[in-house]
């Protein structure tokens, strides 16, 4: 990781169109340039952060002072399919069904 | 040119627990669908995982099993990719701080040599579910009992050289994680499955070349052909002045060729972060130097004290060693029959052989050790010839009893009686003067071999079962 602040962050239009693609969420063609622009903006606050001196701090994992949990392995869950794909909008031979992912 | 092949593998390794990584779902294989799949592995709004303490116990046996670093504090991270076996959005995997870190491997090969094959790391992650394709007029089935299954995703150094090297790794890692009992090993039902690395690079170069990634190998037989076919590929592209192109494609066994596959299947834009549901995991000193007290003989050790104990050679061991099931069978059948060499040949050759010839593996032999021990011992104490017991193994194979009942009951006790083999002597002598007349003739380098004619017709006439050392004997005598 680099200390030292990059120049003013900057997001196009096509990052962000690959962005949303990965994400799996809609940008309408004439939001891109709009959405971009806020990003940046956002990506701003990062200059900030940026100039801070992290020199020998590990990176956080987490904010809570505490470690791990563990749990014995005991089998605790019954079936409850019929209970889980009531709710389901499609399911055949108890397979949940979803529009084709391969051709 | 003569190229470089350079081969990095990743296997995911189920591991053996009851229930899932982060949920109490049963992991059994084979259930109907989705009826071992909780709300937490349906990713239910408000659902959060809890670490299965097993699935750490596990990851940490491996590590102390290949003297690899144990992280004292690892870390969960989140993998990103859509796929509608993945409900979550996300893997819940370790990406900068894994649970094991550096190790070594030791492999040996055909031709007795050894290489040491670098560990990178290796990692917990849930599996996800499966996508079934077919039957579904327009739309997959999404089976999601598999997802939560905790994996150990181990991570070589790019240091394998040829399919050979990479199917002897494989075969090694099966052997320790079998031994230690962090998995059944099950490649069929899919327990351990391999990624491969692959590329070449002129042969005395330092630098790379570009490597495509096979995905998804499920046995040592597809590993080996999936390697011989892409160093075949890469070779042909290079030799003509093109270049290769970094991508990930799939092993088709059927054609035994691989194909890209689409790149709509391969963002590879993970987008790893710290997964907030998780905390780190801290390991002390305690539980890790309890868990290296509990682990035990494994397969190194193991083929080294049979060569020491038993005085077996380096490759037998090997063998005998490979498998924990294998090697208790063989020790239980050497103690028993108190020859050693002659067990260890027996298990080798016969048992091993018969396995095959079946398709059977050791845990399910119809041969108990003792029963061998047993046939062993009526050949130390010249009951039967080694011969015979092949015979009497192959009825004790199809379960005609033990090897005492089926020599009483197939009368093939040795012939020992001297009035009785010195009739079979004579009778042979008697008709055979020409060989008789050859023989008196003959000087004693010659009688040597030509002895070797009567010995096969007294064994012969008594169908195998005169005592040889006997035969030999009264033939000396007769002969003159």
């Amino acid at each position: 990781m680099s200390d030292t602040p990059s120049s003013s962050p900057c997001v196009d239009r096509e990052e962000i169109e690959k962005i949303a693609e990965l994400a799996r969420i809609r940008i309408a063609a004439d939001q891109s340039d709009e959405v971009a622009s806020r990003i940046t903006r956002i990506l701003g606050m990062f200059d900030t952060l940026q100039a801070a001196d992290t020199e020998g701090v590990a990176p956080m994992a987490n904010p809570l002072d505490a470690t791990q949990a563990l749990r014995p392995d005991t089998v605790t869950e019954g079936n409850r399919r019929d209970d889980f794909q009531a709710i389901a909008p499609a399911v055949e031979n108890g397979l949940y069904l979803v529009p084709k992912v391969i051709e | 040119m003569q190229f470089e092949t350079v081969i990095g593998l990743e296997v995911h390794l189920q591991l053996a627990t009851q229930s899932k990584i982060f949920s109490g779902s049963a992991t059994t294989f084979g259930a109907e669908p989705n009826t071992q799949a909780s709300a937490v592995d349906l990713a239910m709004p408000g659902m959060l995982p809890v670490l299965n303490e097993r699935a750490v116990r596990y990851a940490v046996m491996f590590g102390l099993g290949i003297g690899a670093d144990i992280g004292r504090r690892s870390v969960f991270d989140r993998k990103n990719y859509f796929y509608p076996d993945l409900p979550k959005g996300y893997q819940i995997s370790q990406f900068s701080d894994p649970i094991v870190g550096r190790g070594t491997f030791e492999i040996h090969l055909e031709d007795g040599s050894t290489r040491e094959i670098g560990i990178t790391r290796a990692h917990l992650e849930e599996d996800a579910g499966k996508s079934l394709h077919e039957d579904f007029q327009g739309a997959s089935g999404i089976d999601l009992n598999r997802a939560g299954t905790p994996l150990l995703e181990i991570v070589t150094e790019p240091d394998i050289r040829s399919a050979e090297e990479a199917v002897a790794y494989l075969k090694a890692l099966h052997s320790l994680v079998t031994y230690l009992g962090i998995s059944d090993g099950n490649m069929a039902e899919g327990s351990m499955r391999c990624d491969i690395n692959i590329s070449l690079r002129a042969a005395g170069s330092d630098t790379l070349g570009t490597r495509a990634e096979i995905k998804n190998v499920n046995s040592f037989r597809f590993v080996e052909k999936a390697i011989q076919h892409e160093i075949e590929r890469q070779s042909d592209i290079l030799e003509d002045g093109g270049k290769v192109v970094q991508e990930t494609r799939l092993y088709d066994a059927d054609r035994n060729e691989t194909r890209p596959m689409r790149s709509k299947e391969v963002a590879n834009d993970y987008r790893y972060f710290p997964e907030p549901d998780l905390l780190p995991v801290v390991l002390d000193e305690a539980f890790i130097e309890e868990l290296r007290a509990s682990l035990p003989e494994l397969p190194r050790e193991k083929r080294a004290r049979f060569v020491s104990d038993y005085g077996l050679g380096d490759y037998d061991a090997g063998v005998l060693a490979a498998s924990r099931a294998l090697a208790d069978y063989f020790e239980a059948v050497a103690s028993e029959a108190g020859d050693a060499k002659i067990a260890a040949n027996w298990v080798q050759v016969e048992l091993l052989g018969r396995l095959n010839r079946d398709e059977r593996d050791i845990t399910d032999c119809p041969v108990p050790a003792a029963q061998l021990a047993q046939l062993i011992q009526r050949i130390l104490d010249n009951s039967i010839s080694g011969k015979i017991a092949k015979q009497v193994f192959e009825a004790m194979w199809n379960g005609e009893g033990d090897a005492d009942s089926i020599i009483a009951a197939k009368g093939l006790q040795q012939v020992s009686d001297s009035g009785e083999l010195e009739a079979m002597v004579e009778a042979v002598i008697a008709d055979n003067p020409g060989q008789v007349e050859q023989y008196r003739a003959a000087d004693e380098g010659k009688r040597k071999k030509l002895v070797g004619f009567f010995v096969g017709q007294v064994m012969k006439v008594s169908k195998g079962q005169a005592n040889p050392q006997m035969v030999n004997q009264l033939l000396a005598e007769k002969l003159g």
